[in-house]
């Protein structure tokens, strides 16, 4: 691997200031540190942002959950809080890699990275969650972009995530058997305005099904969806899972989310 | 380079090192503690699972430089008085290894789910195991050992 110069920062201001175009902000490292080590990725800067006191944490306000980008997905698991308000969010969390993985992998990371068949990026658009930035509010529905692509700008550093606590939620996915990548995961979320239902690993970046959405929002229940089909054409298709697979799972766990409500 | 300070095993050690030192090749090549094995190198295999402070991660997908401040415990660190750890006893006894390569990373994230579960079910323990791959597929006696490990830790 290439060397660069470590930096930890103290504050966001500090990081910011620090960040350049051969940059990168370093939290869990979970994609950071295999991409590098691969040669995918090269930077001179490396800063790290896991002391920074501000980005952790967990709070839990009237009509949302507000947590800290360097909160780990076991501390999001094991959140009591969280068990409580929004119980599919931690068991997302619980579903995530491996233990070592939880350890160290953050939420910041997660949804700054924006892969394809991550789970936190469904549970962002479920939630209606809001990207607290060092200079901004984004809203999830404009702030994932494409493949690996958010609207985060040099130097923005995502400071916390606040997801709006549903009426009813569930996470169901299709875990890839190896690394428990979701081959689809669908993240439904009944809120009073309507339902959410949010597909992560189908399509080249997470997205609200809106045909989904409309159906569960006027009848929530699973034979709603009964004989539902889906348009498969912008579906990945790999080694793991046809794109006509991809649109078949897609129903079966939105089925399941449903009941499991 | 830069001067970093941390616990490994109990002893306190000072290094100057570069900063994309690993933190598996600081253990292994700087430290000579090479219990600690690299597998896959890509943070699936889970042969280089060690402890930093109080938790279990994958020492081949971490900066050591990160680390500064901390307490880590690596395989090597398990046996206190000239005796092994009752899950280092436990892979002993239920023929829980068999080319060994994975033993040191199995014991550490075995050790680190009793330490959050006393008792876990079959269920538990093997998807608490889920990062840790054996080639030899001896998992039947891997489970057996951590479920024996549980009667004595």
């Amino acid at each position: 691997m290439k060397n660069f110069n470590y930096h930890c920062a103290k504050d966001s201001k500090e990081a910011s200031k620090l960040s350049s175009t051969n940059s990168a902000f370093l939290a869990g490292g979970m994609t950071t540190i295999p991409s590098m080590k691969l040669g995918l990725a090269t930077y001179k800067d490396i800063i790290d942002i896991k002391r920074i006191k501000k980005l952790a944490g967990i709070k839990v306000a009237s009509k949302s959950v507000i947590i800290g980008s360097i909160t780990t997905h076991s501390e999001v698991a094991n959140s009591k809080e969280i068990k409580k308000k929004i119980p599919s969010l931690a068991s997302l969390a619980e579903g995530i890699g491996d233990p070592q993985v939880r350890n160290r992998g953050t939420i910041g990371g997660s949804i700054a990275n924006n892969d394809p068949s991550a789970d936190y990026p469904s549970a962002c658009i479920a939630l209606d969650a809001i990207i607290h930035t060092n200079e901004r509010k984004i809203e999830s529905s404009k702030f994932f972009k494409g493949m690996f692509e958010t609207a985060l700008k040099k130097g923005e550093l995502i400071e916390a995530v606040e997801f709006k606590i549903p009426e009813k939620s569930s996470y169901q996915k299709y875990p890839n058997p190896a690394s428990r990548y979701a081959v689809v995961g669908v993240y439904v979320a009944k809120h009073k305005s309507g339902v959410n239902v949010a597909i992560t690993g189908a399509k080249s970046c997470v997205y609200n099904d809106k045909d989904l959405s409309k159906v569960l929002s006027s009848s929530f229940s699973s034979t709603a969806l009964e004989g539902m089909t889906l348009n498969s054409s912008d579906m990945n298709s790999d080694i793991h899972a046809s794109a006509e697979f991809r649109a078949s799972l897609i129903v079966t766990h939105a089925k399941k989310a449903v009941e499991a409500c | 380079m830069k001067k970093i300070t941390v616990e490994v095993n109990g002893k306190k050690i000072q290094k100057e090192i570069e900063d994309n030192t690993i933190l598996s090749t600081f253990l292994r090549d700087h430290l000579n503690l090479t219990g600690t094995h690299v597998g896959c190198d890509t943070s699936q295999c889970g042969a280089c699972v060690v402890h930093v402070d109080g938790k279990s991660l994958k020492s081949c997908t971490a900066f050591a430089i990160d680390l500064d401040g901390s307490k880590i415990t690596t395989i090597e660190g398990l046996v206190t008085n000239g005796k092994m750890h009752p899950m280092q006893e436990a892979f002993k006894k239920m023929h829980g290894l068999q080319c060994g390569f994975c033993t040191p990373g199995m014991v550490m994230s075995a050790i680190n789910l009793l330490q959050n579960n006393k008792n876990p079910s079959e269920q538990e323990i093997r998807d608490w195991l889920e990062g840790n791959i054996c080639r030899c597929t001896g998992y039947q006696n891997i489970v057996a050992a951590v479920k024996e490990a549980a009667t004595k830790m």
